[in-house]
Formats: C-alpha cells, sequence, structure tokens
C-alpha cells in the first residue's frame, strides 16, 4: 500500500513537471511568434499584420513587399535563428560544465570564431559562406585547444573555465591587433559587427544558417537525455552506461557549430547563451530537459533586444549593446545567487 | 636571503633597468644610434629629427617604468591579500571598470585632461575590483581563483557593453576613446606623468610598508592574529594600495592586462614568497617587463606600433593557463 502511495507520488511529481515544461514551452512560443511578427510589421514605416501575411504567402503589395520581404524578413530570421543557436548552446555547456557562468562566449569559443571572422572581413575581404567556415574551424580549434590543455590529469569544469579565459584574453589580443593593422576605413564596420547586429541581413545567408541550426540542434536535442547523466557527474554517468568521452565530444562540436555559425553571422551578440540557459531553468524547473525552452528563451531574448535596441531610443543600438546591457543585472543576481548556494566551486 | 644574493638582486636590477631605458631610447621605427643617444641627452639644444625622436621617446619611457612598476606591486599585493595565485586587475575587471567611468567623463561630462580621467578612473577602478571582489568572495570557500575569475569576466563583460552603448552613437568620444581599448604607454606625457606619480609612488611605498604584516597574512588569519597583526586592517590598506596603483595606471595607459599576473609568479620563482622581496622585486620586474613590450611592440609594429597592451597578453594569458594546469583540482 506505503509503495503504491509513493510511485503515485512520484508519478503525480513527474506528470506536474511535464505539464509545467508544457506551459512554459507553449508560452515561450507564443512569446517568439509575437516578437517575430512585430519585427515584421514595425519598421520606418508600419504594417498591419493582414498584409505581412499576404507578403508572407507570397502575394505582392506594392511597398510592403520590398520593405517587409527583403529587408525585415531575413532580419528577423536571422535573429530567430542564431538566438535559438546561442540558447541551446550555451545551456549544453552550461549543463555539462555544471556551471552557469561557463557559457561560450565567457570561456573563448566565441572569441575563437570572431577572430577568424575578423580576419575574414578585414584582412582577407571575403564574406558570406567562407566566413562562416572559417569561423566554425577556428571555434572547434580553439574547444579542442581549451579542451586538450585542461585533459592533464581528470576533467576538471574549473580548470577548463580558467584556462578559457586566459585563451579568451589572447584570442582578444589577436582582435585589437587586427583592427589596428586594418584599413581605417574598416574599422567602425568590423566593431558594429563585434558588438553583434542584425543590421544589412540578407536572406541568401539565411538558408545555411536554418540548415545548420536543424541539424545540430537536433543533435544536441536527441542527446539531451545523455547531457543530464552527463550532469551527474563522469563516475555516475560511466556507472550508468554512458560512454562519457564520445557524449561530451558529440555534444562540444554540435555547440560551436551551432555558436561559431551564429556567431560568423551575426557577429557575436552578449549574454544570449549565457542568460538562455538559466532562465529558461527557472522557468521550466528542475528534472525536465530544457534544451527547447532555452532556444526559445535566446530567440525571444535576441528578438526582443533587437526590437528595443531598433525603437526604444533616439538613436539605433546593435541587439549587442542592448542584451549586454539588460544581462549585467541578472548577471549580478546569478552570480549572488550561484555564490550564497555554493554551486561556483 | 644572504647579503651577497641581495647584492646581486640589486645589481642585476639597476644594470637591467638602464639596459631597457637605454633600448627604449634607441629602438623603434627609426633607429639610433647608442653614441647618437647619449649626446642628445646631454645637448639639449640639438635639434635634428633624430634629437627630437629621443626626446619623444623619454616621456613614454619613464612612464612605461613606473606604470610597469605599479602595474607588478598591484599584482603583487591583490594576490598576497586575497591568496589568489590569479588576481589581476585584467581578471578582475578592475581595468574595465576604469574604462567605462573615463568613457563616460569624456562623454557625459567632458573631461578632457589626464587628472581629471585620473579620477574617474581611479574611482571606477575602485568600485569594480570592490564590487568583483564582494560577489566572487560569497559562499562557501571565499574567494576561489574560479569564483574570482568568472566574476571578473562576467563583469567586464557586462561593463563593456557599456562602453560600447556609451561610445557607438558618439563618434568624437570613439575617437578619444580609442587609445583606451588597448592600453599603451605611448599616451604618455609630462602633464600626465606628473598628475599619477603621487598616487603610483604613494601605492608603491604604501605596499613596501606592509609587507611585514602580508608576511604574516599569508600564515593565515589565525596565526597572524596572534603575531599581532590587524588582519582587517592590513588587507583594506594593501587592497586600497592594489587598486590605487592599477587606477591610475589605467588612466594614463588604459587597460594593460596580465603584468600583474605573471611579474609577481615569476619573482616568486626566483627569490622565494618573502613578501619583502617579492614586493619590490615585482615593481623592477614590471617596469622591465612592460618596457621591452612596448619596445617589442614597436619593432613588430613598424612604421606604426602596436599597442604594449597587446604585447603584454600574449605573454601573459599563456602564464595563466598554466598556472590553471597546474593548480589543483581542488584548490581551484
Amino acid at each position: 500500500m506505503k509503495n503504491i502511495d509513493n510511485l503515485n507520488i512520484v508519478r503525480q511529481g513527474f506528470i506536474r513537471r511535464r505539464v509545467r515544461w508544457l506551459t512554459i514551452t507553449l508560452i515561450l512560443t507564443a512569446v517568439t511568434i509575437l516578437l517575430s511578427s512585430m519585427l515584421l510589421m514595425y519598421g520606418s514605416t508600419r504594417y498591419p499584420l493582414s498584409k505581412v501575411i499576404q507578403v508572407l504567402f507570397g502575394e505582392e503589395v506594392k511597398g510592403a513587399s520590398f520593405a517587409i520581404g527583403t529587408i525585415r524578413l531575413p532580419r528577423m530570421l536571422a535573429g530567430l535563428l542564431v538566438g535559438i543557436s546561442f540558447g541551446i548552446a550555451g545551456n549544453t555547456f552550461q549543463t555539462m560544465l555544471r556551471n552557469p557562468l561557463a557559457s561560450p562566449d565567457i570561456i573563448g569559443i566565441t572569441s575563437g570564431s570572431s577572430v577568424a571572422a575578423v580576419f575574414c572581413i578585414l584582412i582577407l575581404k571575403i564574406s558570406g559562406n567562407a566566413v562562416s567556415i572559417a569561423a566554425v574551424v577556428f571555434g572547434l580549434l580553439v574547444a579542442g585547444l581549451i579542451y586538450l590543455l585542461s585533459k592533464g590529469g581528470s576533467f576538471s569544469g574549473g580548470r577548463l573555465i580558467l584556462i578559457g579565459i586566459g585563451i579568451q584574453a589572447m584570442m582578444n589580443a589577436t582582435i585589437s591587433f587586427l583592427l589596428l593593422r586594418a584599413n581605417q576605413y574598416d574599422v567602425p564596420a568590423a566593431l558594429r559587427w563585434m558588438s553583434g547586429s542584425l543590421n544589412g541581413m540578407q536572406m541568401k545567408s539565411i538558408p545555411t544558417l536554418f540548415l545548420v541550426v536543424i541539424i545540430f540542434a537536433a543533435i544536441i536535442l536527441l542527446l539531451g537525455k545523455h547531457l543530464s547523466i552527463l550532469e551527474l557527474g563522469d563516475q555516475s554517468a560511466i556507472t550508468l552506461g554512458l560512454r562519457t568521452d564520445f557524449t561530451r565530444l558529440s555534444l562540444v562540436l554540435s555547440a560551436v557549430f551551432l555558436i561559431a555559425f551564429s556567431t560568423a553571422v551575426t557577429g557575436p551578440i552578449a549574454f544570449v547563451a549565457f542568460l538562455a540557459g538559466p532562465i529558461a531553468g527557472r522557468l521550466v524547473g528542475t528534472g525536465v530537459s530544457n534544451g527547447i525552452p532555452s532556444g526559445l528563451v535566446g530567440a525571444i531574448l535576441v528578438l526582443g533586444g533587437d526590437l528595443i535596441g531598433q525603437f526604444a531610443f533616439n538613436v539605433r543600438f546593435p541587439v549587442g549593446i542592448v542584451t549586454g546591457i539588460m544581462g549585467a543585472p541578472y548577471l549580478l543576481i546569478l552570480l549572488i545567487r550561484m555564490n550564497r548556494t555554493g554551486g561556483a566551486a | 636571503m644572504r647579503i651577497s644574493k641581495i647584492m646581486i638582486l640589486v645589481i642585476a636590477s639597476i644594470v637591467s633597468i638602464a639596459l631597457c631605458i637605454f633600448c627604449s631610447l634607441t629602438f623603434g621605427a627609426r633607429y639610433i644610434k647608442f653614441n647618437d643617444v647619449v649626446s642628445y641627452l646631454f645637448n639639449t639644444d640639438q635639434t635634428s629629427f633624430a634629437a627630437l625622436v629621443v626626446r619623444e621617446r623619454i616621456p613614454r619611457t619613464v612612464f612605461s617604468i613606473i606604470a610597469g612598476a605599479s602595474l607588478g606591486v598591484s599584482g603583487a599585493l591583490m594576490q598576497s591579500i586575497t591568496r589568489n595565485p590569479i588576481a589581476d586587475p585584467s581578471i578582475l575587471g578592475v581595468n574595465t571598470g576604469a574604462s567605462l567611468f573615463v568613457v563616460s567623463g569624456i562623454a557625459f561630462f567632458h573631461i578632457n585632461s589626464a587628472s581629471q580621467y585620473l579620477w574617474f578612473s581611479l574611482l571606477g577602478a575602485g568600485l569594480t575590483a570592490v564590487f568583483v571582489y564582494s560577489v566572487g568572495s560569497l559562499g562557501r570557500g571565499g574567494a576561489t581563483p574560479i569564483k574570482l575569475a568568472l566574476a571578473g569576466a562576467a563583469t567586464s563583460a557586462a561593463l563593456s557593453s557599456m562602453v560600447s552603448a556609451v561610445i557607438l552613437p558618439r563618434t568624437e568620444v570613439m575617437n578619444a576613446f580609442r587609445f583606451w581599448q588597448v592600453g599603451s604607454v605611448s599616451g604618455a606625457n609630462w602633464d600626465g606623468i606628473i598628475a599619477v606619480s603621487p598616487f603610483l609612488i604613494g601605492g608603491i611605498i604604501i605596499g613596501i610598508f606592509a609587507t611585514p604584516a602580508l608576511n604574516a597574512l599569508a600564515l593565515g588569519d589565525e596565526v597572524a592574529t596572534g603575531l599581532g597583526v590587524r588582519t582587517g586592517m592590513v588587507r583594506s590598506i594593501s587592497a586600497f594600495a592594489g587598486v590605487i596603483l592599477c587606477g591610475a595606471t589605467t588612466a594614463l595607459a588604459g587597460p594593460i592586462g596580465f603584468v600583474g599576473l605573471m611579474i609577481p609568479h615569476t619573482i616568486r620563482l626566483i627569490c622565494g614568497p618573502d613578501m619583502r622581496y617579492v614586493v619590490p622585486m615585482s615593481a623592477v620586474g614590471g617596469a622591465i617587463l612592460l618596457t621591452i613590450s612596448d619596445i617589442i611592440g614597436r619593432l613588430i609594429g613598424t612604421p606604426g606600433e602596436l599597442e604594449a597592451g597587446i604585447i603584454t597578453a600574449f605573454f601573459g594569458a599563456p602564464i595563466l593557463i598554466i598556472i590553471a594546469m597546474r593548480a589543483k583540482v581542488r584548490s581551484i
């Protein structure tokens, strides 16, 4: 009798968590759709939703077709995809290293991709997919380097983070070096790119980005169960029959692909990878996978940040600056709460 | 330490600093012969181009010596009071804090002289240091390297977003700010040096006087209290000196990282953990490192120059990585 009661409690708890997860995910999806359509509707000219839908279904509407189809749609799609991939990749790193502060933009991987992209833009003067490939390759190299350097003895998340911060410093020095060597004329563009911006997105960069996000986000989400086992620590994970090295490698590879590809398209958008995971985690609670919610929160952060950056001030700010400043207070709360519970050590 | 070894250290320091000064005056985009440098230094009425070049190089050499010394001492003090091997102005985000305050000063209060930069920079550095340290030392285990480093990295990421938000809409501020993004000693002039020197020299003197107490502190707070050291006061005075040193340097040079990180570690390898030697030798080591970095930057960057802050980051980041690799997992 007692056992059945316990079983019921466990089952009810499970169902309650599933319901909460589903509700939150649906709400987040709704908010994402709302923000996306607002980005399509607002701009220098405001179009009603009906016109937006007409344009999206391929009807020729005078004026609106150009403004929405050529300018706003690529911008919105890029923001959406990049937000999702930053969110999911950041969450993967944070969960795997068991430290909410260990997101790719803090431990140097984003900077690694930025170095490659800045080099391509400023020195080689190429753009498009070649930049993305260079960013991915360099991001992978940097991630591999950090991993190898931190591997001495047993794997330690703390050591990896410290080494990542060191690598980050070198990458930033390299970027400064490239900026100084570059033609004065190109520098403002590079600076703008480096603060993360959706300006001037073109439709031609969307399909590849879309493919990459779909493929690697799917891999990460499929491995989601293994990720939560990995979170228990290596020993428990091996005991439970998980191939830790293989799982970690595929997760890291996919996350780096997402990060590097998105960084190459929009530049590093501050704090999205960093904030999405913890926010999603608080919304859906513990014990459920927060891969999908993190992606949605990431998209909401980017799209919302872009709306604020475009319309809230009399100067247009790139989205990365808005997210960077909005992220700061949350960061403080996170740091303080985390240190109080001893989670960082 | 034996007297003979101290003598060797003193002589080696003097010789190497003198060597640095001469190299700094000689090398650069334009190479000037040793004999000429000497004659230009003593005949101040010469007006040839080379003489002007040498005279231009004097303030930056002087500044790189005192700025390097300050950063070295600042790092030694911070590492000692936090008992943390990676405490350094650049890792604690102190430099970014100083940058934000100076940029805001330029943008909103239209400051433009070195002494005004100085006060804003000191304020920003102080606030950021206190903030990062208190956030990093909350919770179990106090300020462990990893918590401190993450608190610093995260805070400086947030602060640099704010810096961008201030400068992006203002082209004129962007120009005034440019030398600030990467630390460099090239912006030094006599007015600036005179404005910051009292702070730097004062900070170094406080640091040197605090060394016996810091030695006691290294034994642990209980032992230090037992030896009659007022731990709280020693900590706050040394922290104050450390922040003043890096804040004032940043005011004139912009953020120069990693000097304070790598010099004390190297010095400890050479002359052991006794702070009475570590602090003054860190001053010497920092001066040498920054001057050499500046010279290298000038040589690599010919015909322009490469900021010293970039060079020190390239030397210093690997040192941080080595420290992280050697540290025991538990102590991280």
